[in-house]
């Protein structure tokens, strides 16, 4: 039989397999370029393994299907890109505060509004930590290579379930579109975490958001043994309303502290090259081919440079990317926006002024060349 | 039909009490004649799934002993086809007001429609957004007052039984909380029905809609739902053509439902023949 797990695809098949292979079991959507091929390709493959695909009328509904489908004891994703990922924010809060494991992907497009549909960008790292109202924490993943965003889906799929949160899948239209090679791991070789369900028994009291000893929540699918309410509002442990002070603040605290508390498990990078680096490039997702490009090649010049690639976007890693970057002489920031992870870079740093920004926001992918030139400033070697 | 004689506290939650409606509010009629309908069915209060959104309306779902998701303002059929279609065993009834239902809610309301997927969508239409404190809905109608229209409204008025009918909805009925058994009957065949169906029930917020527009207290305004309209096709209706029509005006059992279709699609693929 032929071996079949060798692909040549793009990014956002790549994403279809891993979220195959996490176990998906509905999808809902609305086409949006850069990120339709990922709904495309579940239309095929999700009622193959009797799982359901619908498409609906807007993003708005489809983040709605995906938490309804979610309730039922489903893993279930949505994908867009810009437009579609800020319509989406008044249903992901609701999914962050009814505490609904779900996975949103959004392939990035250059923004605001309609803005260049099919030219890369990284411009919604801040939107994704703060589009949708009030306090709240989320995790966002991301990644730069096929065999990566993969791995990162079946994350995002495990993380939701684990902390019964949703989580934004951060691609860019670069790696969404562009083919390379994927060698699908044979099952079990990334473990896949199941729906944690409640072992309270039928006519005994399930109290649906009172967390166990180690933080976690067991869910009850729609349809089984227990009925229970799930509001939006402030609610206490049956999920009744509740708008009582000390309720709202625990609840609060609660839905941040689930995720901030545990940035480290949830945390993950890639490394190249830092253990005696100078100058540090950081950066994430297509753009960090670019930096690891430009490493490599300076690397065979004698420059002590390095790569930290973060594939955690939010909650951002703080303290790792402070312990990589001790003993650096300048970080550079490599990201296609107006600066938007080099925020986060700066006040995790002792020294934020050695902290610069290598960017380009044009639609087009940032070359080794772009970095090279901010590199040889910094080492005042002129451009 | 059950044997066992209907009582409220079978398939209410004790601890939700009391709920928020204002007195002299139509919203428990249409609650009771709920109930009674799914207790005549003799349904097992774990297939149902009832998913509202954001209004006074909308708090039905906490107050009923079944799945209840109380979702954000205009989308619960959205969350409710993501139930439906992922879990298709399940009974899903979708409570909403007329803000919220055809407003906001207005584009995935025809969409419901249009895939004929079985839920029942219950259009608890007070013509008045309550919540928010009398501002004119889309169903106001012109002419009317509203802290939002001081001057009188001039925005026209969607009928529900129209809209949902050319949107494609395989059932489509209208009661009001004077006609409460009425009510009652028409929703037990709307939750029966094997496809999308809307009931529209005409329900009186004499807090704010009423005393804007001087319609009297809640027994007046109930009245004038006795008085202003008149079952489908009746003699009535010949002298006075501007009476509301009550009734089933569409039942269609040709039309397949959504999640049945889908499983057709799952053999399909399954097959290999995509």
């Amino acid at each position: 039989m032929k071996d079949n797990n060798i692909k040549f695809i793009q990014g956002n098949e790549a994403c279809v397999e891993g979220a195959i292979y996490a176990g998906i079991d509905f999808f809902a959507g609305y086409p949006i370029t850069p990120s339709t091929e990922i709904m495309e390709h579940l239309a095929y493959r999700l009622p193959q393994k009797g799982g359901k695909f619908i498409q609906m009328e807007d993003e708005i509904a489809s983040m709605g299907a995906i938490i309804g489908a979610s309730l039922t004891g489903n893993k279930v994703m949505t994908a867009t890109s810009g437009p579609g990922f800020s319509l989406k924010q008044e249903a992901l809060g609701y999914a962050c505060m009814a505490e609904i494991p779900c996975v949103i992907a959004n392939v990035q497009r250059g923004g605001p509004s309609t803005g260049n549909p099919t030219h890369v960008s990284q411009g919604d790292v801040n939107q994704v930590r703060w589009g949708t109202h009030g306090d709240h924490a989320i995790i966002a993943l991301t990644a730069s290579n096929h065999q990566d965003v993969f791995k990162i889906t079946v994350e995002a799929f495990n993380m939701a379930e684990t902390y019964r949160t949703p989580v934004v899948i951060l691609l860019d239209e670069v790696i969404g579109h562009m083919r390379e090679k994927l060698v699908i791991p044979k099952p079990g070789e990334i473990p896949v975490v199941a729906r944690l369900r409640t072992s309270v028994k039928k006519g005994v009291d399930y109290h649906p958001y009172l967390p166990r000893e180690d933080g976690r929540l067991p869910m009850s699918d729609f349809g089984a043994a227990h009925k229970y309410n799930v509001t939006g509002l402030f609610h206490d442990m049956w999920g009744f309303p509740n708008n009582d002070p000390r309720v709202v603040s625990e609840l609060l605290r609660h839905l941040v502290d689930k995720i901030e508390n545990n940035v480290n498990e949830i945390n993950m990078y890639k490394e190249y090259w830092l253990d005696d680096a100078e100058y540090i490039l950081i950066s994430y997702g297509s753009s960090a081919r670019s930096a690891i490009h430009l490493a490599k090649n300076r690397r065979a010049r004698g420059i002590k440079i390095g790569v930290l690639e973060l594939q955690t976007l939010w909650p951002f890693p703080s303290e790792m990317v402070r312990e990589k970057c001790v003993n650096a002489k300048s970080v550079i920031v490599v990201e296609m926006n107006m600066g938007q992870i080099i925020t986060q870079v700066k006040n995790a740093v002792d020294n934020p002024r050695n902290v610069f920004l290598a960017n380009r926001i044009d639609g087009e992918l940032i070359s080794p060349t772009d970095i090279k030139s901010i590199l040889r400033m910094i080492q005042g070697k002129g451009v | 039909m059950t044997e066992k004689p209907f009582n409220f506290k079978d398939y209410i939650r004790p601890r939700f009490f009391p709920h928020i409606w204002c007195p002299g509010c139509g919203h428990g009629i249409v609650l009771g004649s709920l109930l009674r309908a799914v207790h005549e069915l003799g349904l097992n209060k774990n297939e149902i799934v009832i998913t509202s959104g954001i209004g006074c309306s909308s708090r039905i779902s906490g107050y009923v002993d079944f799945h209840s998701l109380h979702t954000i303002h205009g989308r619960a059929l959205t969350f409710a086809t993501g139930v439906k279609l992922s879990k298709p065993g399940l009974k899903a009834i979708v409570p909403m007001g007329d803000g919220d239902a055809l407003a906001i809610g207005g584009n995935h309301f025809i969409h419901a429609a249009r895939r004929n997927i079985d839920i029942t969508a219950i259009v608890m239409n007070n013509r008045i957004y309550g919540m928010t404190g009398g501002q004119f809905s889309p169903l106001s109608g012109s002419g009317k007052k509203a802290t939002t229209a001081p001057y009188l409204t001039i925005d026209r008025d969607f009928d529900v039984v129209e809209l949902a009918k050319s949107a494609g909805a395989t059932f489509v009925a209208r009661s009001t909380v004077f006609h409460a058994n009425e009510c009652k009957d028409i929703l037990k065949k709307a939750i029966s029905h094997k496809g999308f169906s809307v009931v529209e029930i005409l329900t009186q917020c004499p807090t704010y809609y009423g005393r804007k527009n001087k319609e009297g207290d809640a027994i007046q305004m109930m009245e004038g739902y006795k008085t202003n309209t008149t079952r489908i096709g009746s003699k009535k209706l010949e002298k006075n053509p501007n009476l509301i029509q009550r009734g089933i005006f569409v039942e269609n059992t040709e039309v397949p439902e959504y999640c049945k279709a889908y499983d057709e699609i799952i053999k399909t693929a399954m097959k290999g023949k995509a």
